[in-house]
C-alpha cells in the first residue's frame, strides 16, 4: 500500500515543532515561514491544525505547470505517491501558486516551486511529532486510528447507559 | 554568531529613537542570554538604586540562544528590570510565538530606555522599526490590545503588552503575550506602563542557524527521546493541575495565608486537575503547547457559571494554590474567573492569591476594618475574590491599596508579620515548612520568595533524581524535612537553573526528563562555544546568580533579607506530614553562604568574585 503524512487534528497541540524541523532539513535553518508544513493555531477553541502537501493523486499544480516541470511520483518500494518538481524544468511562473487548493507549493527565492518532497520517504515532522498527531502510513491504517478514537468516546457513553 | 542574532535593538522612547547594535560576544558567552544576559546589561547600564518606576529604570525583553531553535520549548524570552515590588533585581519569563519571533526579526535583545511622552507601542517588522501611538490602546484588556495591534500591524505579528494593571503601575502587573501567557512575577508590568510602553509587536521572516548542525540535531533527537515519558504524558492530560494532589499529600499546599499545608476544603473541591481537564478545559484531556514544545501542558478553559463565566488559559498550579487554597477558595469556577481577570488585566495571579490572603487574614484577624475594604472578606469567600481582583487590578477602592502588594499591605494594618514572602516577593504555592530545600531557596533567591529559578522541592515532590547535582553524588532519594544536606542542593541547583533560565528554554524539560549535560549538548552545539564542560556550565550559572546578588547589595537588598516570615520560623506547622516543623533556615544560611563564597553577612568575597570574573 501507499503511504503518506496522515494527519489527526484531535492529537496536534500545535507546537510546531513539524515547522523547525522542516525548515532545518531542508534550509539548514531554524525558520517556520520557510517550512512546508505550517500548523495552524485557534486558540478560543483550543485546536490546532496542521497544513501540509497531501499528494494529490491528479494534481492541480502540476495540470497547470506550463513547464512539465511537476511530475507524479509513485515509489514502486514503498508505493509512496509524491508531486515532485523539477528544479531544472521550473520557469518560476508560479501558476502552481494559484492552482494549490491548500497552499502547499511556493516558488521560493531559489527562483523555483518548492514543496513537501516527504524527505524520500522519511518525513522529519512525522518524526518529531511527539504527540502523533502526524504519522506517515497507508491512509486506510491511518483512518483506522481514526475510526477507533470514535468508537473510544462512544463506548464511554455506551458504557454509561448500558451497565 | 550561531544561536545568537549577534544584533539587538535600544529604544530611547524619551527621545523616540531606536538603534540596532551589536551584541558583546564576551558577555554572550558568559552570560548566555535570558536571565544571565539581561542581568549583565541592566547592571552595566543603571544605578540599582534608581526609583524601579523612574525613567532611568531600564526595560530589557532577552531571548536566549535556544530561542527559535528546535530544542525543545525553546521558546522564552525573559523580562529583566529593577523590580517596583522589590526594589531589587526583577526578572520573569515567558514563553510563545513572541519570543520566537523576536529571535525571527533578528534580534536577540530589547532594551526600552526612558519615559514615552505618550502610550505607545513599538512595532518591529523585520527591519522595519517604528514607535506607533498607543493611545487609542491605554486602558484595554490584553487581549483586545493583542487583537487591536494585530489588525493595525499584521496577520503575522505577535504581541506582548501591558492590561489595565500595568497601566495603573499595580506593583504586581506582568507583561501578557500570545493569548495569556505570563512573564508574571516581580511587577515587570508596572515597569513597562511607567514607560508609557504599552505593547510590543514583531514579525520575523528570517531564520536561526547553529554552529553545529550536525551536533544539534542529534541533541535533539536525544533530548525528544528523553521527554518521551509518562511525567510529560501527565502534564499533557492536566497540565500543571495534576501538582496540587501531590502538594496536599506532602502537606505543603498554603492554606488560608499559609497558615497550614493542608487545605481543608480538599475533598469534593475538584482542585486535583481532572474535574478541571474534563469539565472547564475546551479540549478535555489534551493540552496545547508553546512553540517547540512536546510537552504541551497549557490549557484553555471555559466556565459556563453565570457568577464566574469566562474563557482563558490557565488557571496554572500556582494559581490554584494562590487564588484557591491561600484564600480558603474551593470553587473552581471561582478561581478559574479570578484568573482569567488576572490575565486580561496583565497582573501576577500568585502576588494577586498572597496580597487578597493577606488581607483576608487581617480581616479576621480584627486589624482590618470592614469599612476600609467596603465588604466581609472571609476566606473561602469566592465572589470576595473575584470582586478584590478586579478592584486590584483597577485600582479601585480598596483595590488601591491591595495594587501595592502585600508587604506593604500588611505594613500599613501594622501586621508586616502576616506579609507572606521574601524581600517583599509572595511565596509561591509551596508552604516551606514542609519543604525545607525551598525554605533556603525562598529566602536566597535574589528576585524574592520563588520556585522556578531554584526547584528544589522537584526532588521530593517528583522524583527528579537524574540531575548530575544528585546523580553523581549516588542520591536517589531526598527528605523534603530534613535540613542538613539542603544548602549544597539549593545552591546547585539554584546555578543551574541560572542557566536554564538563560538558554531561552522552558523550566519544565528538565525536571521533565532531560539534565545538565543534555543542556550543555544544546548550547554548545547551538553556539559553538564551549561551556568548559559541567564545571564550566555550573560556574556561568554561580556567575549569574552572583550578579543578581551584586545588583540586590547596591539597590540595598542585603544577607538581612535573607529570611522568612515569623510564621515559618517559629509557628510549628498545625497538621499535616509535616506537623510540628518550623523552617530551620538558620541552621541552614550560614553552611550556604560558606558554599557560595560569601562572607558572615552574605557578602561575595573580593576572592569570590575574582573567580567568577565578576571584578
Amino acid at each position: 500500500m501507499r503511504k503518506m503524512i496522515v494527519i489527526d487534528i484531535d492529537k496536534c497541540t500545535g507546537c510546531g515543532v513539524c515547522e523547525l524541523v522542516c525548515s532545518f532539513k531542508h534550509y539548514d535553518e531554524f525558520n517556520p515561514l520557510k517550512s512546508r508544513i505550517h500548523k495552524n493555531i485557534f486558540w478560543q477553541q483550543g485546536v490546532a491544525i496542521p497544513v501540509v502537501c497531501y499528494q494529490c493523486e491528479e494534481p492541480w499544480c502540476g495540470k497547470v505547470c506550463p513547464a512539465g516541470a511537476i511530475t507524479l511520483k509513485k515509489d514502486t518500494d514503498t508505493g509512496a505517491t509524491l508531486v515532485t518538481v523539477s528544479e531544472e524544468k521550473c520557469v518560476g511562473c508560479k501558476m502552481c501558486m494559484l492552482a494549490c487548493p491548500y497552499g502547499c507549493i511556493v516558488v521560493s527565492d531559489k527562483g523555483y516551486a518548492e514543496k513537501c518532497d516527504l524527505c524520500g520517504e522519511d518525513p522529519e515532522c512525522v518524526k518529531f511529532c511527539s504527540k502523533g498527531a502526524l504519522r506517515f502510513v497507508e491512509p486506510e491504517l491511518g483512518m483506522m486510528a481514526k475510526k477507533k478514537g470514535v468508537a473510544e468516546r462512544l463506548l464511554n457513553s455506551y458504557a454509561e447507559v448500558k451497565f | 554568531m550561531y544561536g545568537w542574532t549577534g544584533r539587538f535593538l535600544r529604544v530611547n522612547l524619551a527621545k523616540s529613537k531606536i538603534i540596532v547594535e551589536a551584541l558583546d560576544p564576551k558577555i554572550a558567552e558568559d552570560f548566555i542570554g535570558g536571565l544571565g544576559m539581561g542581568v549583565k546589561y541592566l547592571y552595566d547600564e543603571i544605578d540599582p538604586k534608581v526609583d524601579a518606576l523612574s525613567p532611568d529604570n531600564k526595560l530589557l525583553l532577552v531571548t536566549g540562544p535556544l530561542t527559535g531553535t528546535g530544542a525543545p520549548c525553546g521558546n522564552r524570552y525573559m523580562v529583566v528590570t529593577k523590580s517596583p515590588l522589590t526594589d531589587g533585581i526583577a526578572n520573569s519569563s515567558a514563553a510563545g510565538e513572541f519570543a520566537t519571533s523576536l529571535k525571527y526579526a533578528g534580534y536577540d535583545m530589547i532594551i526600552f530606555e526612558g519615559k514615552a511622552k505618550k502610550p505607545v507601542y513599538l512595532w518591529i517588522d523585520d527591519d522595519t522599526l517604528e514607535l506607533k501611538d498607543a493611545q487609542h490602546l491605554w486602558g484595554k484588556t490584553t487581549s483586545d490590545t493583542e487583537n487591536a495591534v494585530i489588525a493595525e500591524t499584521a496577520p503575522e505579528a505577535k504581541v506582548a503588552c501591558i492590561g489595565p494593571a500595568g497601566e495603573k503601575l499595580v506593583r504586581i502587573a506582568c507583561v501578557i503575550n500570545d493569548v495569556g501567557r505570563a512573564a508574571g512575577r516581580s511587577g515587570v508590568g508596572a515597569v513597562m506602563g511607567s514607560k508609557n510602553l504599552k505593547a510590543v509587536a514583531v514579525k520575523g521572516t528570517k531564520g536561526i542557524k547553529v554552529a553545529d548542525r550536525v551536533g544539534f540535531y542529534r541533541a535533539m533527537v536525544d533530548t525528544y527521546k528523553a521527554l518521551d515519558n509518562d511525567m510529560v504524558k501527565t502534564f499533557h492530560q492536566f497540565g500543571t493541575p495534576c501538582v496540587p494532589a501531590t502538594t496536599q499529600e506532602h502537606g505543603v499546599l498554603p492554606t488560608r495565608n499559609f497558615q497550614t499545608g493542608v487545605f481543608e476544603g480538599w475533598e469534593g473541591a475538584e482542585l486535583d486537575g481532572a474535574a478541571l481537564a474534563d469539565k472547564l478545559s475546551v479540549r478535555g484531556r489534551r493540552g496545547v503547547a508553546c512553540p517547540g514544545c512536546p510537552i504541551a501542558c497549557g490549557r484553555i478553559t471555559k466556565v459556563t457559571d453565570p457568577d464566574f463565566a469566562g474563557i482563558g488559559a490557565g488557571p496554572e498550579y500556582e494559581t490554584i494554590g494562590l487564588l484557591g487554597s491561600n484564600c480558603g477558595v474551593s470553587s473552581l469556577a471561582a478561581i478559574s474567573k479570578a484568573n482569567f481577570i488576572c490575565n486580561e488585566m496583565g497582573m501576577d495571579t500568585i502576588s494577586a492569591g498572597g496580597t487578597i490572603a493577606c488581607a483576608m487574614e487581617l480581616y479576621e484577624k480584627g486589624y482590618l476594618p470592614q469599612k476600609d475594604v467596603g465588604r466581609a472578606l472571609n476566606f473561602g469567600d469566592g465572589h470576595a475574590l473575584v470582586e478584590m481582583t478586579e478592584k486590584m487590578a483597577l485600582r479601585e477602592g480598596f483595590g488601591d491599596i491591595l495594587a501595592e502588594g502585600s508587604y506593604r499591605l500588611a505594613e500599613r494594618y501594622g501586621h508586616p508579620e502576616l506579609f507572606m514572602g521574601v524581600r517583599k516577593h509572595d511565596f509561591p504555592a509551596y508552604e516551606c515548612r514542609g519543604l525545607q530545600g525551598m525554605a533556603l531557596g525562598f529566602a536566597t533567591q535574589p528576585r524574592g520568595a520563588c520556585h522556578i529559578r531554584g526547584e528544589v522541592h522537584e526532588y521530593p515532590l517528583f522524583g527528579s533524581y537524574h540531575w548530575k547535582i544528585t546523580k553523581d553524588r549516588n542520591i536517589t532519594k531526598i527528605d523534603p524535612l530534613e535540613w542538613k544536606d539542603k544548602p549544597l542542593i539549593a545552591k546547585e541547583t539554584q546555578d543551574f537553573f541560572c542557566v536554564k533560565d538563560s538558554c531561552g528554554t522552558c523550566d519544565f524539560i528538565f525536571p521533565m526528563g532531560l539534565d545538565e549535560d543534555q543542556c550543555r549538548a544544546l548550547l554548545e552545539a547551538a553556539t559553538g562555544i564551549d561551556m568548559g564542560g559541567y564545571k564550566g556550565l555550573m560556574k556561568t550559572g554561580d556567575r549569574i546568580f552572583n550578579l543578581q546578588r551584586l545588583f540586590n547589595l547596591k539597590a540595598g537588598s542585603t544577607g538581612k533579607d535573607d529570611t522568612l516570615p515569623k510564621r515559618q520560623l517559629e509557628e510549628p506547622m498545625p497538621d499535616g506530614p509535616a506537623k510540628g516543623m518550623v523552617a530551620h533556615l538558620s541552621e541552614m544560611l550560614p553552611e550556604y553562604y560558606k558554599l557560595r563564597g560569601w562572607d558572615a553577612n552574605g557578602v561575595p568575597t573580593p576572592e569570590k568574585l575574582q573567580e567568577l570574573g565578576l571584578k
